[in-house]
């Protein structure tokens, strides 16, 4: 769980990495070079299938963890959870499964439609990931939505980063401070990252 | 003072169980919650009805037997106190206090606030101790000891088996209590012996019993009236993957101690 959580969690440095390109006012050339290597490169080809198997590796045992949590609990409390604790913590299956609906969408916007599983919409090349990304954000609906989904993406990462540290017993009194730091910074600046491409879009198309 | 009781009433551990409402008129804001409801069952039995069962022992916050949830918090509105511990005064005048047993698959209903805690007696059984023979009395400085350990072993040792960290849990995790049993052991060099397979025999037994897993939520932490940090559950998790991943494999022992 931890450890396919902060494999994910530098995957998604990368693209991120990647994405802002699509704000470089270049038509999208730089963009398209990233995008060009990412999809070709034989080394990317096989952290694909890692970052598949880390996604569902991730899912899987999350979700059965909950179950398994809620199974430990057979009668509720009638006032229940007045505790102090992390807030965050509480909904992580729940902004998990809100991350897992809209990687569904993103999938069929652009895995799929790559592999030829979807047909791209019309005047939209199959691996012209730009003019889709274009085409996507003209939608507001659209570009809403994906702002709104990276803040639950910022609430699930927020826990996330020092939780898997925590898991994975690297607990010491000199550098927690600094990997529960290191996580708010990351859960606030990466999905505002993300956010600051489909804002781009509507604030200036 | 003057209080409304929303007690959770079971008559075995088959029983379906109902909250029932009870009035209590008087009550000095001195007196401990048990010693609230000492007087509550003095009442009942007065009255010709079954007294309220609840677990107790030391009431003096040490043999960890007292066990309430009290409005939505194991051991009361206090910080770091147990049940026994807690006073009305915490409470205001007229308030209503809903009480509930503890609630995990773990420790089931005995009866009323009752619950049965065996399983974490299992959990020690399977490797909450140190093996030694008996003998003479070892010098005091024979085996050295540094300062923090000590203290950090004696912080963890403080645990008292109460299980409001289960209570306390969203997913009635025994992470923390197993991690204070763990951790107090794992930190001196006695305990150092059988580390590995201590930690992997407690969880395996801890995961048998049907307890959660732990989410890093902290509520544990919030409630423990001993205070037991969850610094130990990185250090029993540490323990634990050391262990999965370094330990040699079982050898057939060639006999004697
Ligand atoms: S860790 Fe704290 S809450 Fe849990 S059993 Fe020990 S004393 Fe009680
Ligand atoms: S009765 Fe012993 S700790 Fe409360």
């Amino acid at each position: 769980m931890a450890l396919a959580g902060l494999f994910l969690i530098t995957f998604l440095v990368v693209h991120l990495a990647i994405n802002l390109l699509l704000l470089s006012n270049d038509d999208g050339a730089a963009f398209k070079v990233a995008v060009e290597f990412m999809t070709t490169n034989p080394l990317v080809k096989i952290m694909e299938i890692f970052l598949m198997g880390g996604f569902a590796i991730h899912i899987v045992i999350g979700v059965f963890i909950q179950i398994q949590n809620w199974l430990a609990r057979p009668v509720r409390y009638k006032v229940a959870g007045y505790s102090h604790l992390s807030f965050f913590s509480k909904y992580m299956i729940h902004t998990g499964a809100i991350i897992f609906i809209f990687l569904c969408i993103h999938f069929t916007n652009f895995y799929f439609v790559k592999l030829g599983l979807v047909s791209p919409p019309a005047g939209v090349e199959k691996e012209d990931f730009y003019q889709m990304a274009n085409s996507l954000f003209a939608d507001r609906f659209y570009a809403v939505l994906y702002v709104v989904l990276m803040i639950f993406l910022g609430f699930h990462l927020h826990h996330a980063f020092q939780s898997a540290f925590q898991t994975l017993g690297l607990n010491h009194t000199k550098y927690t401070p600094f990997i529960k730091a290191a996580g708010t910074i990351y859960s606030v600046v990466v999905p505002l990252g993300f956010a600051s491409i489909p804002l781009f879009f509507i604030f200036t198309k | 003072m003057d209080f409304t009781l929303k007690i959770w009433r079971q008559k075995n551990a088959k029983a379906k169980g109902k909250f029932a409402t009870y009035k209590i008129n008087g009550i000095s804001d001195s007196s401990s919650f048990l010693e609230m409801l000492d007087v509550v069952n003095e009442q009942q039995v007065i009255k010709g009805e079954d007294p309220i069962v609840f677990d107790h022992d030391c009431r003096e916050g040490i043999c960890g037997a007292c066990s309430l949830y009290i409005n939505g918090r194991p051991h009361g509105p206090d910080d770091a106190v147990t049940t026994c511990q807690l006073h009305m005064r915490k409470f205001k005048d007229g308030d209503t206090i809903v009480i509930e047993p503890w609630r995990s698959k773990a420790f089931p209903v005995i009866r009323d606030l009752m619950v049965d805690r065996q399983a974490f007696d299992k959990i020690i059984q399977a490797g909450g101790f140190i093996s030694v023979n008996t003998g003479g009395i070892p010098d005091a400085n024979a085996i050295l000891i540094p300062k923090e350990n000590a203290d950090s072993s004696m912080d963890a040792a403080a645990c008292i088996g109460c299980g409001a960290c289960v209570a306390a849990c969203k997913n009635a995790s025994a992470m923390l209590f197993v991690a204070a049993k763990v951790s107090h052991l794992a930190l001196l060099p006695q305990g150092k012996a059988e580390a590995t397979r201590r930690v992997q025999a407690m969880v395996a037994k801890m995961d048998e019993l049907g307890f959660g897993n732990c989410t890093n939520t902290g509520a544990c932490e919030a409630e423990c009236p001993k205070e037991i940090s969850i610094d130990n559950i990185a250090r029993m998790n540490r323990e634990y993957l050391g262990a999965k991943i370094g330990a040699q494999k079982d050898k057939v022992s060639g006999g004697g101690f």
